[in-house]
């Protein structure tokens, strides 16, 4: 019979033991009949024909077994010789087995993050419909931001939903850190601003309690609730089945909590997880004017996805948006922008992209350098697998006389092949069980790396088919790669040469050569390898310390926020005063300075600025902005390099200065020195441009990120701001532990407490 | 009655099973029936190893098999020889009666 058929065997195991059983029963139905004609009763004859049967079942199994046995049969005592081979030689075992688990461990660990950080659809209802609103490239926009991906501001979200054709519907939502405490010390919660329809578009039921679809995207939050995440419900409420009314302190006020999510759902953007969703308007309830972002049109900070209609594609979607573009820039222009920014404003275009798997700023930051890693560890178990193929090829050499003596005792080759095979495939196996267990321990490993308490990561790392199939596949390939060559090598040479005892000169040259390849193709492998660790180790130095142009090292940031006592500008300025004094008297206090925005921080203020008095360029310049405080420089270690640091005389009666770094000079001032020299910086339409002296040159600093370029900044002094920010940071270089200098602030800023 | 039954000696029992399927189709109760009278009574095969040796036989496709009524009415599962199972049983007798006679002359010198 041929192997198919065989197979075709095992696979209708039912119908053959149907037959069987028909045969056997016939052949206890003649038993009975012949009895029965000798003269017995027909029931005695049917008990004298079972007893001289025997056991009806076991025959049964042993006949239907001749089919399907001999496969299984084979497998089985494959396996075992193998499991007898590799105990015999329980250090080679335990090398290949730990060697092969963290090359698949790595790779599995590797492969879990891009699946779920790439592959893994979002946990919402028919995730394939879903669009995200993108900009086209040279998207011209000034203003305010706050957003993890791209944004928009709320009428351009109005103005999209009103004319669009494409999508069912489209949603917005924008990111908050909530403070969850009634003052003191702030205990955060990852917050999201919802539109109403947001969980009805996603189609993601509440498990407890209802969505905001009664509540009403405007201005009116009287009633706004809030929904809690299903992690935070059992972390905040213990689970608690009667949350729903209960209320929650959000920036010091309550809400009701009006429902709670799905276990699986973590909001749009993998590697992230909301905590608290609310209406958009709570923004506005929420804004330190009353105002809040839904009535600014220079906001941005929605993103916007959209579920797209039954047979509308996102390339036609796409189109569609894009015709759009003109009448949403149109009816949306914010009143600040001057005529030129209108222009420009208007010009952009709009577009759609998939966002079936999510939108998430963490892929765009992490997802090329994955691929690498990924690559890195593919090579990485290459090298074990040559490694082992090479381990192999000697015990096989060392087998030779044993594998002879088999071959001539008639075992054909694919049966020592296929024995040789199981032994490669009981290592790969084992490789692959601990392997995936240990990327269990290394994606969470990683994941932890890129997590740092200001900028929460959350990943789904739980297994699926797609992470366990990854790992099987790698186990079965890599046990073909390691072990095929050697096995089929070593059953290559004629017995008689093996038996003979020297070794048949061709084969053992050819095997030679194999091994040479081998060595050689590892030595490459590892040189890669090592060269891209080196070159990896140095760029790596060089982010961590030339190229920032600062030294957070030793440095503590402590941001004072005070929207909560909600004080005045003036009481606010003499609060910061105050525990900026208390902690530059802290003993081991070296430097302390304050600043309103700090870098690494993801906010940003950018403004147009033109050269004053006939240097420099005549064309207008994009530049970054912060407010700082004396010291901070120093501070930060930020090197000064001509002119002067703000000082206490810097104040609101004294000239508007400003301090500006070597990119700015580049940009602004054609490189010249630019101290002394004066700027403009373009106000809103209808507000008076500022003119600045700049009084100091500083260092280029990195702000977003460490691989972004440097860009132009401009500082100016804190005390010269118009308005006191509500909420500043106190950055302190000191001596001595981090831990005792947190106290020591933490009740210096205890006791001012207003 | 065990008493005068002989054990069958190892890997007579496909050579027996091919010899008396080869007068004919014929199914498994027919076939241990005919080597019980054939043999006087003395070569009993125990069902137990029949249906596991027919079944291998027909693997190994020395013998064909099909569905059929059988004389006393119900359908039976009928073997018989193929191409492969003759020339297969005329190697056997050969080397049968080669080892037998061997044999024979052994215990008679």
């Amino acid at each position: 019979m041929s192997w198919f058929a065989r197979i075709v065997n095992v696979l209708r195991a039912g119908k053959l033991g149907q037959e069987l059983d028909e045969e056997l029963n016939f052949h206890l139905a003649e038993r009975v009949d012949e009895l029965v004609a000798g003269g017995m009763a027909r029931d005695e004859a049917r008990l004298e024909a079972l007893r001289r049967f025997g056991n009806v079942t076991v025959h049964k199994e042993r006949t239907r077994d001749v089919n399907v046995e001999r496969i299984l049969d084979l497998a089985v005592s494959d396996l075992r010789y193998a499991i007898r081979q590799l105990r015999l030689a329980p250090g080679f075992a335990a090398v290949a087995v730990l060697s092969l688990a963290l090359g698949i461990g790595a790779n599995t660990a590797i492969f879990q993050l891009i699946d779920a950080l790439r592959l893994r659809s979002l946990p919402v209802q028919d995730p394939w419909e879903l669009a995200a609103i993108d900009t086209a490239p040279d998207f011209y926009t000034s203003g305010n931001y706050r957003s993890r991906n791209r944004a928009f501001t709320y009428a351009q979200f109005e103005q999209l939903r009103m004319h669009q054709q494409a999508f069912s519907d489209v949603l917005a939502f924008g990111d908050i850190r909530f403070n969850l405490s009634r003052g003191g010390e702030a205990r955060f919660a990852e917050g999201l601003f919802v539109s109403a329809n947001y969980f009805k578009v996603l189609g993601v039921m509440p498990l407890l309690g209802r969505d905001f679809a009664a509540t009403n995207d405007d201005r009116d939050c009287r009633d706004a609730g809030a929904i809690l995440s299903y992690s935070f419900w059992q972390r905040e409420f213990g689970g608690d089945g009667a949350v729903l009314g209960r209320t929650i302190q959000l920036n010091g006020q309550s809400f009701p909590v009006i429902g709670v999510a799905p276990k699986e759902f973590f909001g749009l953007e993998p590697g992230r997880r909301f905590d608290v969703a609310v209406p958009l308007c709570v923004d506005t309830l929420m804004a330190d004017d009353g105002r809040g972002r839904m009535d600014i049109r220079h906001a941005w900070w929605l993103t916007l996805v959209g579920r797209l209609k039954p047979g509308w594609s996102v390339e036609r979607a796409s189109a569609h948006i894009t015709q759009l573009s003109e009448v949403i820039f149109r009816e949306t222009v914010p009143e600040v922008y001057r005529p030129d920014d209108v222009k420009a404003y208007l010009a952009n275009k709009l577009r759609v992209v998939a966002a079936g798997t999510g939108i998430s700023s963490l892929r765009r930051q992490y997802e090329n350098p994955l691929w690498m890693l990924l690559v890195t560890t593919a090579l990485v178990l290459l090298i074990a697998c040559a490694n082992l193929a090479n381990l192999l090829l000697a015990r096989a050499s060392a087998r030779e006389r044993e594998i002879a003596i088999r071959q001539s005792l008639g075992a054909s080759r694919t049966r020592l092949v296929s024995q040789l095979l199981s032994e490669s495939f009981l290592l790969a196996a084992l490789g692959g069980v601990l392997g995936a267990l240990l990327a269990q321990l290394l994606s969470r490993a990683l994941v932890a790396f890129l997590d740092s308490g200001s900028d929460p990561v959350f990943l789904n790392l739980d297994v699926n088919w797609r992470v366990f199939g990854f790992a099987s596949v790698l186990s079965l390939l890599t046990c073909l790669l390691f072990g095929l060559t050697p096995a089929i090598r070593a059953t290559g040479i004629a017995p008689a040469n093996a038996m003979r005892g020297g070794r048949g000169t061709t084969t053992n040259a050819e095997r030679n050569g194999l091994r040479r390849m081998l060595v050689v193709s590892q030595i490459a492998l590892s040189l890669v390898l090592l060269v891209s660790a080196l070159l990896f180790g140095r760029s790596l130095r060089n982010l961590l310390t030339a190229e920032a142009g600062l030294n957070a090292d030793g440095v503590l940031l402590t941001r004072i926020d005070t929207t909560l006592p909600k004080l005045q500008p003036e009481r606010r300025r003499q609060v910061f005063q105050q525990i900026e004094e208390r902690t530059r008297s802290l003993p081991g206090a070296v430097s302390v300075g304050s600043a309103w925005l700090t870098p690494f921080g993801n906010s940003s203020w950018n403004q147009n600025v033109r050269a004053e008095g006939g240097v420099g360029t005549s064309a207008k310049k994009l530049v970054w902005m912060n407010l700082v405080g004396p010291g901070y420089f120093d501070t930060m270690q930020i090197s000064l390099l001509a002119g002067r640091d703000f000082d206490s005389h810097d104040d609101r009666s004294a000239p508007k200065v400003a301090i500006v770094n070597e990119a700015f000079a580049k940009e602004v001032f054609n490189g010249e020195n630019p101290v002394g020299r004066t700027f403009r910086a373009e106000e809103y339409a209808g507000k008076q441009d500022s003119l600045f002296q700049i009084v100091g040159l500083v260092r280029n600093t990195k702000y977003f990120g460490l691989r972004d370029e440097f860009r132009p900044f401009a500082y100016f002094p804190l005390n010269q701001a118009e308005e006191m920010p509500a909420a500043i940071t106190i950055a302190a270089r000191t001596h001595g532990p981090v831990n005792d200098v947190m106290a020591v602030v933490r009740r210096a800023v205890a006791e001012i407490n207003p | 009655m065990a008493d005068k039954k002989a054990e069958l000696l190892q890997g007579t029992l496909d050579l027996l099973i091919l010899k008396t399927v080869a007068h004919g189709p014929i199914h498994g109760y027919g076939i241990a029936q005919r080597i019980l009278v054939a043999s006087r009574e003395v070569l009993q095969v125990q069902q137990g190893s029949l249906y596991p040796a027919l079944h291998r036989l027909e693997r190994k496709g020395l013998l064909k098999a099909e569905w059929k009524q059988s004389g006393s009415g119900p359908m039976a599962k009928f073997y018989s020889l193929t191409a492969k199972g003759r020339k297969q049983l005329q190697e056997e007798m050969a080397q049968w009666h080669r080892y037998a006679g061997a044999v024979a002359l052994v215990l008679e010198s």
